[in-house]
């Protein structure tokens, strides 16, 4: 990974300095950190930007909750006892108890992990299946670029949740792990389109460019000038969308969850505990407003942040 | 342009084919019982299995049995004949009742999006970068992150059982008031949408060749910004609120379910809720239509609309 970002990083340079570079500079390569790497003009613009610094920081938050839940409460989200129906906070429960008497706050804790990984899963999967077929389609152009359009094109004018309902419907008598995987496959298989397009487009502009015309010169094959040239530059892009998507993939989840098709109990998720604390909010709505409360800052988080990255790499958008 | 109508048909009809075939497929066949799938999790009586073998045509076996049945089933769809739900009652029939209760629904939404996403965006536009501008951009943004299933029940839980404003649900005949909350829910995400359509465009245009012409002719701001500049900018959010209208129609399942509004959306969530196949079957196939008839429409709107638009 960090092989690309160098070449990615020599090369930004080089097409910023032009031909009045002083060529004595070291390039800086070998950072660590993407951003910098990848332009260190959108770098500087993100440190400024507090939204990218709060929604880097939630980001954090919630993969370290979702990472060690036990970090950040002590009681266990599957202790629940009837007798303390809608009880009041006491004893670590800071939040109080739901309907059923579990603690409501170690359940949104414990909640994050479903939610992460399958956002973050369904992006991974729809980041390598929208690279592969931009890459295709922009790179060979010509009839796969046309059959690989149409497809995007169909596949885009499926509804999603529609198609997630019928798809996932199947699955009503399934284990915990194959229900995971199942919404994942779902989420994946039905939002990759976007990214696919917005990786599409940034390799037709940069198979244009000149390296990957000296790298052909020098004998470089199609699959190198693809891997080593083309690649590193329609990362970036991707990556912003990829960002965006996984918010929105955790948004999807949970509204599968909600609508009782998604995850199932045991496996805690958010659109459950919001689907049953939304039934009983007359009586309390604590159960309701914190599980909601989550997903919508770690939504949030995820959507802001990548909306921070684009314009910062994207000065035409402001 | 009559090739390009044509041509965007002949495409429909095999999204049509394709989406129909994909549903079909998925929900009764490949699969080993059917009629269990049918079902979901409740047991299958013998009785009810034989009358489904009968009807389903399920005797005939192979791939050809498997077009038979899916050519039924496109047929009855077309013919607008959608079988029962489980508990027997006629999906056509509920979906006419609940028809005019979503559409009345989407309506609203539509309205709250247009009134208030375009006149905001357009002011929004014409001072970029100024307060309003900054504050627009970051409320939308919180509207577009928020998922629907947190911003409905919070909604009627503050607005309808806390504070008492509106009415928490909605009845078997709902009123407009009691539609007017759900609406605001449905249509916010539509409204922050058109609000930033709205505004990128508006920005646009008023840099524009010909805006600059009308200054040097002496036109006054607000002819400039209320003729030139909206008869342009609102090309784009035109084409958006179709399409949305077209969404908005398809049933807002999350909202009608948490509001209790009997329309499509509500009786595909009741659908789900008690396993009840052949009603998802029968409105998800009547959606998709939906779907792709309004996708069509808005495409073809779009060309009339805008004649820079160039089909070959």
């Amino acid at each position: 990974m960090s092989d690309f970002e160098t070449v990615a990083a020599t090369e930004d340079q080089a097409a910023r300095r032009g031909v009045s570079g002083e060529p004595g500079t070291p390039n800086r390569v070998g950072e660590p950190q993407k951003p910098r790497s990848l332009a260190g003009d959108a770098w500087r613009d993100l440190r400024r930007n507090p939204i990218f610094w709060v929604s880097l920081g939630l980001v954090v938050l919630i993969t370290a909750m979702a990472a060690v839940p036990s970090l950040f409460t002590a009681n266990d989200p599957r202790d629940c006892l009837l007798s303390r129906q809608h009880a009041a906070p006491s004893g670590g429960a800071i939040l109080g108890y739901d309907f059923q008497g579990c603690d409501v706050y170690a359940r949104a804790v414990y909640g994050t992990r479903a939610s992460l990984l399958v956002g973050a899963l369904a992006a991974l999967v729809t980041g390598v299946i929208a690279l592969v077929v931009g890459m295709l389609a922009g790179y060979f152009g010509g009839w796969v670029d046309a059959v690989l359009s149409r497809v995007i094109d169909i596949v885009l004018g499926i509804p999603l949740l529609l198609a997630a309902i019928v798809l996932l419907k199947r699955l009503s008598t399934s284990s915990d792990n194959v229900r995971l995987f199942a919404v994942i496959f779902v989420l994946a298989v039905l939002g990759w389109t976007t990214a696919a397009r917005v990786v599409r487009s940034s390799v037709i502009t940069a198979k244009e460019q000149d390296y990957v015309a000296a790298a052909r010169m020098l004998g470089a094959s199609n699959g190198r000038i693809m891997w080593r040239h083309i690649l590193p530059n329609a990362l970036a892009p991707a990556i912003v969308v990829l960002t965006i998507a996984l918010g929105s993939f955790i948004a999807a989840e949970a509204t599968l969850s909600f609508l009782g098709i998604g995850l199932k109990a045991p496996t805690i998720s958010w659109g459950q505990d919001i689907d049953t604390g939304r039934i009983h909010m007359r009586e309390s709505a604590t159960p309701l407003i914190v599980p909601s409360a989550f997903l919508a800052l770690t939504v949030l988080a995820f959507i802001m942040l990548g909306d921070a990255i684009r314009d910062a790499f994207d000065p035409k958008l402001r | 342009m009559f090739r390009f109508i044509l041509r965007r048909l002949l495409q429909m009809v095999l999204a049509f084919f394709g989406t129909t075939l994909i549903v079909y497929a998925l929900m009764f066949a490949g699969q080993g019982d059917p009629i269990q799938a049918l079902a979901g999790e409740r047991p299958v009586t013998a009785a009810q299995r034989a009358y489904l073998t009968e009807k389903y045509h399920l005797d005939q076996t192979g791939v050809g049995g498997f077009f038979y049945r899916y050519l039924d089933y496109v047929k009855n769809l077309l013919q607008g004949d959608l079988g029962q739900s489980l508990t027997g009652r006629q999906i056509g029939d509920i979906l006419q009742q609940a028809w005019p209760v979503t559409v009345r629904l989407a309506l609203i939404a539509l309205a709250v999006a247009i009134v208030f996403g375009v006149t905001a965006g357009v002011i929004a536009g014409i001072r970029r970068a100024g307060i309003f501008d900054n504050a627009t951009l970051v409320l939308t943004l919180l509207v577009l992150g928020i998922p629907t299933i947190v911003l409905a029940p919070l909604a009627q839980y503050f607005l309808g059982v806390k504070w008492q404003l509106f009415p928490p649900t909605a009845g078997t005949q709902p009123s407009f008031y009691a539609l007017l909350l759900p609406g605001i829910v449905l249509g916010s995400l539509s409204l922050a949408t058109a609000l930033r359509l709205t505004r990128t465009s508006v920005a646009e245009n008023l840099r524009a060749d010909y805006v600059r012409t009308a200054r040097s002719k002496g036109l006054v701001k607000r002819r400039i910004v209320s003729v030139h500049v909206l008869r342009n900018s609102l090309i784009p959010v035109v084409t958006f609120l179709g399409v949305e209208l077209g969404n908005l129609m398809s049933g807002a399942i999350i909202t009608e379910g948490v509001f209790n509004i009997p329309g499509v959306g509500f009786n595909l969530f009741r659908g789900i809720r008690t396993e009840d196949g052949p009603l998802v079957v029968g409105i998800v196939s009547v959606l998709v239509v939906v779907y792709l008839i309004s996708n069509l429409v808005v495409d073809v709107l779009y060309a009339v609309l805008d004649p820079r638009i160039r089909y070959e």
